[in-house]
């Protein structure tokens, strides 16, 4: 037998299985993103606010995207509460490494505005706070997006390295893969995991153009 | 509302003796010595070349920068004082860019301060109407429409129909024509001149082109290096013995075609 004809008889034997490690993955990474925009996002408004406090934590967040994942998960792991064997620990570090991307683009897209407008806005009388939601945040809109699309795609691969914490997901079939040096079992994790990724890539770049404006 | 001219006139706005620096080392001083009073239902024209402080006197205006030294007084009251969202509530003010906010359409940006200041929905429609008509551009094919669907032309007049949606008692404009190609700002500006006659609004008004100023002005004031080094209608100003008033004079006199 070729070794093409391997991979399609052990994926069409496996079929029930690849998917399930496949939704497995998918909910780490859908917890891990939500998780990670409702930190990122608001974080990032706050740091528009607060200029003193942007450095820092920038800072703090481009430390986490600086361990190479399986060293975070491996960290994680003694840390009470947060850390131990499985998933919860998984999607802690998922979400510390998402948070940088998102708090970036929240940022940028938050600054990043024509300075005519800003001026306009509080020239007429406009609070800060009718200034951020009305004006700053639906004009960044397509910027934060772009930095959740891109923390998705990160998330995506990182979440295969999660399956050496014991949390499932596509990355068992990869690890499982290089112990045995099963290139059929290799393929079942990295090419759903690829598939995956590439779907959010363009599903999200769909929406990102619709909400970009001028 | 008594449309008649007031027997002694008032003071819209007022500097006193207002200095302006940045705190850095060495300070900046930005501009100094400023006093003048703004009467209401005047057209002052602020002239001068870039950096000489036009803009600086402005934001001194609408509170958003506070003098150093000395007082803004805005229908009597300090800045400093003021609550600056309603001060500025009460000031009209139009860019060089017009500022317009990309995601509204017409009808959004003109409604702007109306709806912040929650008028009735039936109100500020019939405000957008009306608005638009008075800076000429039909609200049926336009109140639909984004910024990014406008001339530059188009756009600046919406910038005034949002100035003056809610009925400030004083416009703040910075150049608001600098950046129209030559046709369409003599357009605007004749428009705005008769426009201006009509509303009775105390107006403030920044250019750098002398020719805007005579042409807009109830009263031109000529500053350089922040300090107000002249004050004079349009007719005595062009006979002003005064190096930077003949800098700004012999500028028009070599534009070809001028009849100065």
């Amino acid at each position: 037998m070729t070794p093409q004809m391997t991979t399609w008889s052990f994926f069409a034997d496996h079929r029930a299985e690849i998917l399930g490690a496949t939704l497995d993955h998918l909910m780490l990474v859908v917890i891990a993103m939500i998780i990670a925009i409702l930190i990122g996002v608001p974080l990032g408004m706050f740091i528009v606010q607060r200029p003193a406090l942007r450095a820092i934590v920038l800072g703090i967040a481009s430390v986490f995207q600086t361990i190479p994942s399986l060293a975070l998960f491996g960290f994680l792991i003694p840390i009470p509460f947060i850390g131990g064997i499985g998933k919860r620990t998984a999607i802690v570090a998922l979400v510390l490494y998402a948070l940088l991307p998102i708090l970036r683009n929240t940022y940028v897209g938050l600054t990043g505005i024509d300075p005519a407008v800003l001026e306009a806005a509080e020239a007429m009388g406009m609070t800060r706070a009718q200034i951020l939601f009305r004006v700053r945040f639906p004009l960044a809109l397509a910027v934060i997006l772009a930095g959740i699309r891109t923390a998705t795609i990160i998330t995506i691969g990182v979440a295969t390295i999660a399956a050496a914490i014991g949390a499932g997901g596509l990355g068992t079939f990869i690890f499982r893969g290089v112990a045995l040096v099963s290139d059929a079992l290799i393929l079942a994790g990295a090419i759903p995991a690829a598939l995956l990724a590439l779907l959010a890539d363009f599903l999200l770049s769909l929406l990102e153009r619709r909400l970009k404006v001028s | 509302m008594n449309t008649k001219p007031p027997l002694s006139p008032i003071k819209t706005i007022e500097f006193r003796d207002v200095s302006f620096n940045i705190n850095v080392i060495p300070s900046r001083v930005i501009v100094s010595g400023i006093s003048l009073e703004i009467l209401h239902g005047e057209t002052l024209v602020l002239l001068g070349r870039s950096g000489s402080g036009k803009t600086t006197l402005l934001r001194l205006m609408n509170g958003m920068l506070l003098p150093s030294e000395g007082h803004v007084l805005v229908q009597g009251r300090s800045t400093a004082a003021w609550d600056p969202i309603r001060l500025r509530r009460g000031m009209g003010y139009v860019i060089q860019d017009a500022g317009l906010f990309p995601h509204f359409t017409v009808a959004e940006n003109v409604a702007l301060i109306p709806t912040l200041e929650n008028w009735d929905s039936s109100r500020t429609a019939g405000r957008i109407q009306e608005m638009l008509q008075l800076v000429g551009l039909d609200p049926r094919e336009f109140a639909h429409r984004r910024p990014r669907e406008l001339s530059g032309g188009q756009r600046q007049r919406v910038g005034v129909a949002r100035a003056l949606a809610a009925d400030p008692p004083i416009l703040l404009m910075d150049e608001p024509f600098g950046a129209l190609d030559p046709v369409t700002r003599a357009e605007l500006q004749r428009e705005f001149s008769a426009l201006a006659r009509r509303l009775g609004k105390t107006i403030v008004f920044v250019t750098h082109d002398l020719r805007e100023a005579l042409l807009l002005a109830s009263r031109i004031v000529l500053l350089e290096a922040g300090r107000i080094v002249a004050s004079a209608t349009p007719q005595e100003f062009l006979r002003l013995d005064h190096p930077e008033v003949r800098a700004f004079t012999s500028s028009l006199a070599m534009t070809p075609g001028a009849s100065a």
